[in-house]
């Protein structure tokens, strides 16, 4: 298999069959809390593609010739989420100086990326073996976190889409909010279930 | 006096699952068994006790700009000694919680509460704060892992309490079941909640 081959397979894998939201559990506070408007819904995805590419790339390299050379592998977890909000700052003043409208409608969520456990998840998972005891390298890594990030704005955009109809839908009232966003999720991961039937 | 509100009212009224509905992702992720549901709940409550009695403790002397790092730092180290603990003494548990004991470090409940309760009151309350907390996130993780388990395998921490000849509905078990049990019991606390 070359590489777009290889590159396809694990596209449709990431945004399809083990989707980061619907299949892994992971990003789901942002999945739930930013999903009621489609445009704040894209920002948010385009925030986190980028956090996700780029800390998949660094958490590679600090966690290859930073603490995998020197025997500290037990200093992941501090290491990788130190990265990660040094990271998130550093996109947060770079929307809030370029983009202020942007800005302003991600609001709270912008720093909770660092606390998104997609970012921290992927990081991991590129630095943990596969079932097959290989481990992927830097570009894989790099391009993991990067498909990732799609399959989690994928899902975001369709929510909000979603979303967005159902408000107007007259329905209970204890339903709503909440309670009404995890049923929608279930039956999304219920359709995402049929992907896992793809050999590919 | 206050010692006892402090540690109570995390159980029930401002239960963080159903009530502040933070840490969402191992609510589902590990409720597919009661048992992963209690380890998780233990881990995290572990946590959740240690950094609330360290911040608490640093309070004053940490710089209110770079609060929030010296937080996640103070968490991860805790989390770093669950992991590593769980790892040599209950190997099995480790693997079935997988990715999700690191991911504790990212909890929501655990940096919400060192923002706001930990970083404004005195250790002894921080400390009650952490239990109660805790066990309330035990509490509705193991409600949740109840229904999934019952429903999807027939058993009770491991224990059959369905008859042999209950079909078990897989779905419970699965991603989706995840989302639609955590759905209808918000669903119904909310109704519950309007009726008083």
């Amino acid at each position: 298999m070359g590489f777009f081959g290889q590159l396809f397979v694990m596209a449709v894998s990431a945004i399809f069959i083990q989707n980061f939201v619907l299949a892994k559990f992971l990003g789901l506070c942002p999945y739930l809390g930013v999903s009621k408007k489609l445009d704040s819904a894209f920002g948010m995805g385009m925030a986190v593609i980028f956090v996700m590419t780029v800390a998949s790339a660094f958490t590679f390299l600090i966690d290859k010739y930073l603490l995998v050379a020197n025997g500290l592998e037990y200093l992941r977890t501090l290491a990788f989420i130190l990265t990660i909000a040094a990271l998130v700052q550093f996109v947060e003043m770079v929307i809030q100086k370029n983009a202020p409208a942007l800005y302003k409608s991600l609001g709270v969520y912008l720093p909770l990326i660092t606390t998104n456990c997609a970012v921290l998840g992927v990081a991991i998972l590129n630095v943990t073996p596969l079932p097959d005891g290989s481990t992927y390298n830097f570009l894989w890594a790099t391009l993991n976190g990067f498909l990732s990030g799609v399959g989690f704005t994928f899902v975001l955009l369709a929510m909000a889409g979603i979303r967005e109809r159902l408000e107007l839908v007259d329905m209970p009232k204890s339903m709503r909010g909440f309670a009404s966003g995890l049923i929608l999720a279930g039956t999304m991961a219920l359709a995402f279930y049929g992907f896992m039937g793809l050999k590919i | 006096m206050s010692f006892f509100k402090e540690l109570t009212k995390g159980i029930i009224k401002e239960n963080p699952t159903f009530v502040i509905v933070l840490g969402m992702c191992p609510t589902l992720a590990t409720t597919t068994s009661v048992k992963n549901a209690i380890g998780m709940g233990i881990a995290a409550t572990f946590v959740l006790i240690c950094s609330n009695i360290m911040i608490s403790l640093i309070k004053n002397i940490t710089p209110d700009k770079i609060r929030i790092p010296v937080y996640v730092v103070v968490i991860a180290a805790f989390v770093s000694v669950v992991d590593m603990a769980m790892a040599a003494y209950l190997p099995d548990l480790h693997k079935s919680l997988g990715l999700f004991i690191p991911l504790i470090v990212v909890n929501c409940i655990i940096l919400g509460r060192a923002e706001a309760f930990a970083n404004k009151n005195n250790v002894l309350n921080s400390m009650a704060d952490g239990i109660g907390m805790g066990l309330g996130f035990t509490l509705s993780l193991s409600v949740v892992a109840t229904i999934r388990e019952l429903l999807g395998n027939g058993t009770w921490l491991d224990m059959r309490i369905l008859p042999q000849s209950y079909n078990p509905m897989l779905i419970a078990i699965l991603a989706p079941g995840a989302f639609f049990t955590l759905g209808f019991l918000m669903a119904a606390i909310n109704m519950l909640k309007e009726k008083r």
